[in-house]
């Protein structure tokens, strides 16, 4: 009777020793992921859609309207790679200027530019992983 | 209550000693000396650099004259509209220019297109209207590419020409350039750094309380 107990503490203890570290294994990357990604939107992005993801007037749309970015989560990264020429309608605003593509940014580029947008400026989409981007990116078009 | 007053005092100093900076701006550009008779005696001017005469066609195809400037301080900056590196940056400073000093008469902004090829005045309209400029406080303006690319060089000192091994076709400078009632060159601020405008506003306000001096 004894040894169960202790067996099952053992146990116990193993699995949160696991799940933790996953878990802040998980949070780690996360981070990672959304500092460069802050760093590659400078690079990338910043002139058009602005520091704080608010755009510029009728020219560029703000990152803002987390619903539009929430129903196009799935398109986000062909968005990000090869740009958007059709009409979308942000925050009220209807918009038709191009968005040219950034054909040069890799898989790894872009997952880290979804983390850092999907989770800033109101979004919150949370996790990218890189294998589902890049199988995404794939597909676009 | 005490440390209160003591932080009220301190803002009181420190406003105090702000007043008191009567910073001038420098003259930028090349100078030369001339001889000028006063009283029949000759004495010695130094002659700064200025804006030459121009004549552009802006947003409302209308001519944009230097005269229109008589008397103002304005703003110049070298873009165009399909411009996707620096220019969204440019203009989103500058509009907080044009936000600070909405509806002064004595302030102006005058950009440039240096796409003359596709820059004609109906596709600088429809930028100005996306950008949410109305009226003729801020001039886009129209003109033949060697006009502009002369001007920008030999007035404005910015560099900006065609070139065709750049991704955008263009080689071109950020800068903004400020210009007082004289047309002569007082600043040159970095358009794609908002704290460098910062400076720019500023610097404004102390050319619009700047004593003209007769010519
Ligand atoms: C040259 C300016 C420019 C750059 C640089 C740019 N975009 Fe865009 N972006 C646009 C324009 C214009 C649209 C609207 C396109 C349309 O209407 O088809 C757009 C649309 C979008 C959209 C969908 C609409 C919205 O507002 O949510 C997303 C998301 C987006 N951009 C993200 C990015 C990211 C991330 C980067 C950097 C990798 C980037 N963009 C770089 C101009 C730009």
């Amino acid at each position: 009777m004894r040894n169960k107990i202790i067996y099952f503490i053992g146990l116990g203890f193993v699995f949160s020793v696991l799940f933790y570290s996953c878990q802040s294994e998980d949070q780690i990357t996360f981070a990672r992921y959304y500092v460069n990604g802050k760093g590659l939107y400078e690079k990338n992005c910043q002139n058009c859609h602005g520091a704080n993801g608010e755009g510029l007037k009728k020219l560029y749309p703000a990152l803002t309207d987390t619903t539009y970015i929430r129903n196009n989560k799935a398109r986000l990264s062909c968005i990000i790679k090869y740009g958007l020429n059709e009409k979308i309608i942000i925050n009220g605003q209807g918009y038709e200027e191009k968005m040219p593509g950034n054909t040069s940014l890799t898989a790894i580029d872009v997952t880290q530019i979804l983390v850092y947008t999907g989770n800033s400026f109101g979004n919150k989409l949370g996790a990218f992983q890189l294998e589902n981007v890049s199988a995404g990116l794939k597909d676009c078009r | 209550m005490k440390f209160y007053l003591f932080v009220l005092a301190g803002i009181f100093i420190l406003q105090a000693c702000n007043s008191g900076n009567n910073k001038t701006l420098p003259i930028l550009g090349e100078r030369e000396l001339a001889d000028r008779t006063v009283n029949g005696k000759i004495v010695q001017d130094t002659v700064y650099q200025t804006i030459a005469p121009f004549r552009y066609l802006n947003q409302d195809s209308i001519p944009v004259t230097d005269k229109d400037f008589n008397g103002k301080i304005y703003v110049a900056d070298f873009f165009f509209t399909s411009c996707n590196t620096i220019c969204p940056q440019m203009h989103r400073n500058m509009l907080k220019v044009y936000e600070q000093f909405k509806d002064n008469p004595e302030v102006k902004i005058l950009s440039h297109s240096i796409d003359s090829k596709y820059d004609l005045p109906s596709r600088l309209k429809i930028y100005a209207g996306k950008l949410g400029i109305e009226g003729h406080q801020w001039e886009f303006v129209h003109g033949s590419s060697d006009s502009i690319y002369n001007v920008s060089a030999k007035n404005y000192l910015v560099a900006a020409y065609e070139d065709k091994s750049d991704a955008q076709g263009f080689v071109h400078q950020g800068w903004f350039i400020l210009v007082d009632k004289n047309k002569r060159l007082r600043g040159a601020y970095d358009g794609t750094k908002a704290d460098q405008v910062e400076v720019m506003i500023k610097d404004m306000q102390i050319l619009l309380d700047e004593k003209v001096d007769a010519k």
